[in-house]
């Protein structure tokens, strides 16, 4: 059984410490509703959404009142719409509203999937898919994009990233209005995974079951607080305590998922144990690594402090939780985590310090300005650098970064809400067009073939 | 099914009273109390049977909160299942 002491810690980490439930997300296989014209799809996939998600919200609401644990996000995540306009790939954008219509009925804040899966080749139909991508995340509100350039076992798809640059350009351009919030609901990735809840990278993989429950965990607060209390600790004794911690926050997340899924009528997926700031004050990522003795995060030790808090945090959690998934690790988006905001604009964190900072957790360049003349082969260039690490250390890596429009270096953009606001960093100069013109792809590296 | 309900803030007369004879009206049988006073803090957890179902748990737990708000305390109900699943291996 649980003491009073327990009972009261797990109110003050609610009430206190940002502790919360970050997302609840449902995968929806989409392969069933391909017809033969891209309108005839589109009503089949808004009709399906609609229905298979109907109560994801009202049940978020129930059991949120029942644990009195707040569940911030109710998302949807698809099979990559990609395979699903495969016959009529100029016309996905009707599958990307009808998404976005759905999202918006069911009331949730972001709907993931308008992917395409092209690590090791970009077939006809995928090409002419992510060409649709600009337009599409310029003309919706909810929906989020991602694409897979590259993995350990292909190795990585060059033509891909370049076209990635170019997307990314593009969608900053054709939402100027808004600081390039298209480009900000875009992930390019390389080793993608299929079970991701978090945006906007999340999508439903082929190898998933028709409806499955996977629910994000969050807590940077918490770690945090839990470190405060031991502040001379030294750094095993710090592992521990966010371990222990970890393993707490993964039991509420465990907890929800099972019964969401139950009530849901959906297969229960994983739980993610990643550490998700928001750009709240007191739930930052960056803050635990201040506490853990940095003065500013970017200062040398970050990566080393990095590597612990997203090791442990994974040791704790993969105790807690019957099945884990996702992405798994700590989050160091920059425009959504307070801490990381203020570094940036002391100059104290850089692009550069942020890639090293990647190799040792979860999951990439993300929610990163950069001015808006950046050429998208730079863009493609950083998405490159991005994926080489992801390819060689067998991990996820992703980039999503916003060439905003007009500015520069010392502006600012601003999303609002969960999606934050950012510093514009300077990037190298150097010129990177010719390697990413070259075209063809870096092959698998040697520790891929294990067969 | 079993809830905790925990009653926190500065003490004054009469909190005990209130929160249990509203809990009686709501059909939440109290199984066990625990009360203490730090100074001027005070704090209850109980743990209560709740009938109806799950969700009739979150509609109780909202109005517990509010009568909470009338008599200047912060009240939580919560199902047991969160606190055995935090703090048990």
């Amino acid at each position: 059984m649980f003491t009073n002491f327990d009972v009261l810690e797990t109110i003050n980490m609610v009430e206190k410490e940002h502790l919360d439930i970050r997302t609840i997300t449902m995968g929806l296989s989409l392969l069933s509703c391909v017809r033969d014209s891209a309108e005839a799809t589109a009503t089949a996939v808004y009709d399906l959404v609609c229905k298979k998600a109907e109560n994801i919200v009202k049940t978020a609401d129930e059991l949120s009142g029942e644990y009195g644990i707040p569940i911030v996000n109710k998302r949807v995540s698809v099979t990559p719409v990609s395979l699903i306009t495969a016959a009529f790939p100029e016309k996905s954008a009707l599958v990307g509203k009808a998404l976005d219509d759905a999202a918006e009925r069911l009331g949730i804040d972001f709907l993931g999937g308008y992917s395409a899966l092209v690590h090791k080749s970009t077939a006809e139909y995928e090409r002419k898919f992510i060409q649709t991508i600009p337009e599409v995340l310029a003309t919706t509100k909810r929906l989020c994009s991602s694409v897979n350039v590259g993995s350990t076992k292909s190795g990585i798809n060059m033509e891909a990233v370049r076209l990635m640059g170019e997307t990314f350009k593009e969608a900053a351009r054709l939402t100027a209005d808004s600081d390039g919030m298209g480009a900000a609901k875009l992930v390019a990735f390389c080793n993608a995974v299929e079970d991701n809840p978090f945006m906007a990278g999340a999508f439903h993989g082929v190898g998933e079951a028709d409806v499955v429950v996977n629910v994000g965990v969050s807590g940077p607060g918490v770690v945090k607080c839990a470190l405060e209390k031991i502040p001379d600790a030294n750094l095993t004794d710090a592992a521990e305590m966010i371990k222990r911690t970890a393993f707490k926050i993964t039991r509420a997340g465990q907890l929800v998922a099972k019964e969401a899924a139950k009530r849901l009528h959906a297969e229960f997926g994983i739980v993610d144990l990643s550490l998700a700031p928001t750009p709240a004050v007191g739930d930052s990522v960056a803050a635990i690594l201040e506490e853990l003795g940095i003065e500013t995060v970017g200062g040398h030790g970050t990566t080393a402090a990095l590597a612990m808090l997203n090791d442990a945090v994974k040791k704790g959690g993969v105790m807690a939780s019957s099945r884990v998934g996702g992405l798994s690790g700590a989050f160091i988006p920059v425009s959504e985590d307070i801490g990381m905001i203020k570094a940036a604009e002391k100059g104290a964190i850089t692009l550069d310090k942020l890639e090293a900072m990647t190799c040792v957790c979860s999951v990439g360049l993300d929610m990163i300005a950069v001015p808006g003349d950046t050429p998208a082969t730079t863009i493609a260039a950083i998405i490159a650098d991005e994926a080489a690490i992801g390819m060689i250390n067998q991990k996820t890596t992703a980039v999503r970064i916003i060439p905003a429009p007009g500015k520069k270096v010392g502006d600012e953009v601003n999303f609002g809400g969960l999606l934050g606001r950012a510093p514009v960093m300077p990037v190298h100069n150097c010129d990177s067009s010719k390697l990413i013109n070259r075209g063809g792809s870096i092959p698998a590296p040697i520790h891929s073939f294990k067969n | 099914m079993k809830a905790v309900v925990t009653v926190t803030g500065t003490d004054k007369k009469g909190i005990i009273a209130k929160v249990s004879s509203f809990l009686a009206s709501k059909g939440a049988n109290i199984e066990d109390i625990s009360q203490t006073v730090m100074g001027e803090y005070f704090a209850m957890i109980m743990m209560v049977e709740v009938a109806g179902s799950d969700s009739d748990l979150a509609a109780l737990a909202k109005e517990c909160s509010e009568m909470g708000k009338t008599i200047g305390m912060a009240i939580h109900m919560q199902h047991e299942d969160i606190f055995k699943a935090m703090h048990n291996v």
